[in-house]
């Protein structure tokens, strides 16, 4: 044993290495651990276009359609709607969408391609909740300065039919445009675009 | 037949003294204060829940099936076909609201009698550590029935990762292991429910009763019995755990185990506070709920959540705010500077705080339960803000100016001198 006081110099250093090594090691040995928790291939892979049939939806009726595991609305927008649109433009946090949350051949006036045609990704720019249509017939429940639009009953955010954000409510920013086209004027297919978003 | 079992006994005494050893530190030789009131009896009975959650939940995972396309079906099937089953299921969701009575109970216990000051500030740091874990094993737990407010929970709750700058999105597809909450997040949040959660939970509380038999409990008074000892250095004021404790205990849980068989096999459902109407709809990723919120133990931060408008073009600002909200009680030892513990010796200012925090905090948890709109719009002077999220910015603030100003009128505050001996 050497000086009980004095430790001795090469072994504390090699307790050192000894531990430095150990340390690395059990990092490399989480690597593994922590990769297992990421998207698996197969979730990676489900994530294809769908084409969807809008032929059978009425004016003003909500579609409700799977892309990605999430909703996505598709909606024909009426005349009344399309002018409740342009009366928002005050009460939305960003009304010329300039946070690119949509296509670039979508950034305009109604967030479309087509003006009635509204698709939206229908899951809240907040916390991911899907919300709810209200018309501009719930004036009691959303206020009178409601022209209709969207609700998320999760934490309370607004957004008008053409997906845009009220002012002063959780949301931080419009709805999501997915990349999408017309294959006929009644078919349109979700996830792809020959134009580019 | 006694000689053959006192045989026995020294027998293992002689190979494992220790056993006699921890027995005594613990329980027959563990001094507590005289003067533990009705309070005092929350900390056992948490310990009480934990067991029953753990044997209920032990027997639930026979029969219930992490997988998406069966998790729902497998809640019915015990609730419906095994025998038995619905009770086991009704004692595990009544004991997750209890559980978390019992600890808010708990923690009240601590504010009112300073049991987080010097030299127990540890204690209370294992203690917040503790309820961190429960609301993680309250939250995994909460998605396995894979109903609707299961699903939207989980999203919403995921999502609140997302929201962190930078790392935040890659965060939230790590903790989910799918681009939306999918079969693989059910199956993840099973394992953090059934294993990883409890084993962390097992060994804080272990942690924080060493912590607290190290440097012994507080008491009403908020005096250290330990300053007054005998001859053979037994605090004057104390009394041995067991069996005085363990007594007064056993009547504190026939009261409490009679509550709990009253909710559970009259009310369950406690009105859609202890398992919510819609989380009887199986999951559906297309369509939320028409009114989603927490169980009612989450919705005084679920308001102060969604209270907080966006900065920045991020809801970040609402998640920190939530998140501040449970981390400042880690700092409460610091924040209270008063010169006693107690509140029978503080004045009026503490008393007026602790009286507004506890009913800013259960308007708070109100409003977490019902939509924001429920009162109605302010006019247009205020921009037609719902009067709900008002009252919840102002009770936010509130809930944090508690804790802020706390360094402040606790100082000036005018307390009455304690007593050098506990009083009954």
């Amino acid at each position: 044993m050497s000086d009980q006081k004095q430790p001795d110099k090469t072994r504390r250093t090699l307790v050192v290495a000894t531990s430095v090594v150990g340390g690395a090691a059990t990092v490399g040995a989480a690597v593994p651990f922590v990769a297992s928790m990421l998207p698996s291939e197969r979730a990676k892979a489900a994530g294809a276009p769908v084409e969807i049939d809008i032929s059978k939806l009425a004016p003003g009726e909500l579609g409700i359609f799977e892309w990605r595991g999430k909703p996505v609305w598709v909606m024909k927008r009426t005349k009344q709607m399309l002018e409740d649109i342009k009366k928002d433009d005050s009460l939305v946090a960003d009304p010329n969408s300039d946070v690119p949350h949509q296509p670039d051949y979508a950034r305009n006036e109604y967030r479309s391609i087509k003006p009635e045609l509204m698709v939206l990704v229908g899951v809240c720019t907040h916390l991911g909740c899907s919300p709810q249509k209200k018309s501009a017939e719930d004036k009691g429940e959303m206020g009178e300065a409601w022209n209709g639009g969207f609700y998320c009953p999760c934490h309370g955010s607004k957004f008008d039919y053409a997906g845009r954000v009220y002012k002063g409510v959780p949301a931080p920013t419009n709805l999501v445009v997915p990349p999408y086209e017309f294959l006929s004027d009644s078919t349109l297919i979700i996830g792809k675009d020959t134009k580019g978003a | 037949m006694a000689s053959r079992l006192m045989a026995l006994w020294q027998w293992v005494d002689a190979r494992m003294p220790s056993l006699a050893q921890e027995y005594r530190k613990h329980l027959t030789e563990y001094y507590a204060p005289k003067n533990f009131n009705f309070w005092y009896y929350f900390g056992s009975l948490a310990m009480l829940v934990l067991v029953i959650q753990i044997v209920s939940g032990i027997f639930l995972t026979m029969n219930y099936k992490p997988d998406a396309a069966l998790a729902f079906g497998s809640v019915e099937f015990i609730m419906r076909d095994v025998p038995g089953g619905w009770i086991i299921r009704y004692v595990h969701s009544t004991g997750a609201s209890m559980f978390f009575l019992v600890v808010y109970l708990h923690m009240f216990r601590a504010l009112l009698y300073g049991s987080y000051r010097q030299p127990r500030e540890l204690l209370w740091i294992f203690g917040v550590l503790i309820y961190l874990c429960l609301m993680g094993e309250a939250f995994f737990g909460y998605l396995l029935p894979w109903g609707q407010m299961s699903f939207w929970g989980a999203q919403v709750i995921v999502n609140l990762f997302d929201s962190i700058p930078f790392i935040g999105p890659d965060v939230a597809l790590w903790l989910r292991g799918d681009y939306v909450v999918s079969d693989a997040t059910l199956n993840r949040f099973f394992a953090f429910h059934v294993i990883a959660i409890p084993l962390a939970l097992l060994g804080l509380v272990v942690v924080h009763l060493l912590a607290l038999h190290d440097v012994g409990s507080n008491n009403p008074d908020g005096i250290e019995i330990k300053k007054k000892k005998d001859a053979s250095g037994k605090p004057l004021d104390g009394i041995p755990f067991h069996p005085y404790y363990t007594v007064k205990d056993i009547v504190g849980v026939v009261v409490f185990l009679a509550v709990f068989c009253l909710v559970m096999f009259f009310v369950p459902n406690m009105g859609g506070y202890f398992l919510e109407a819609n989380n009887f709809i199986p999951a559906d990723a297309l369509k939320t709920p028409a009114h989603i919120a927490p169980l009612w133990y989450f919705t005084p931060y679920y308001s102060m959540l969604r209270s907080v408008p966006p900065l920045f073009l991020s809801q970040f600002p609402g998640v920190l705010v939530m998140g501040m909200a449970v981390l400042i009680l880690f700092f409460l030892p610091w924040l209270d500077r008063s010169p006693v513990k107690s509140i029978r010796y503080r004045g009026g200012l503490y008393k007026t705080a602790l009286g507004i925090f506890v009913i800013v905090f259960l308007i708070l948890g109100y409003l977490g339960t019902v939509p924001t709109n429920i009162w109605g719009q302010f006019g247009p002077w205020l921009g037609e803000a719902d009067r709900g999220t008002v009252v919840a910015r102002i009770c936010t603030t509130l809930y944090f100016l508690f804790f802020i100003l706390m360094p402040w009128y606790t100082r000036i505050d005018k307390t009455k001198p304690v007593p050098e001996r506990v009083t009954m």
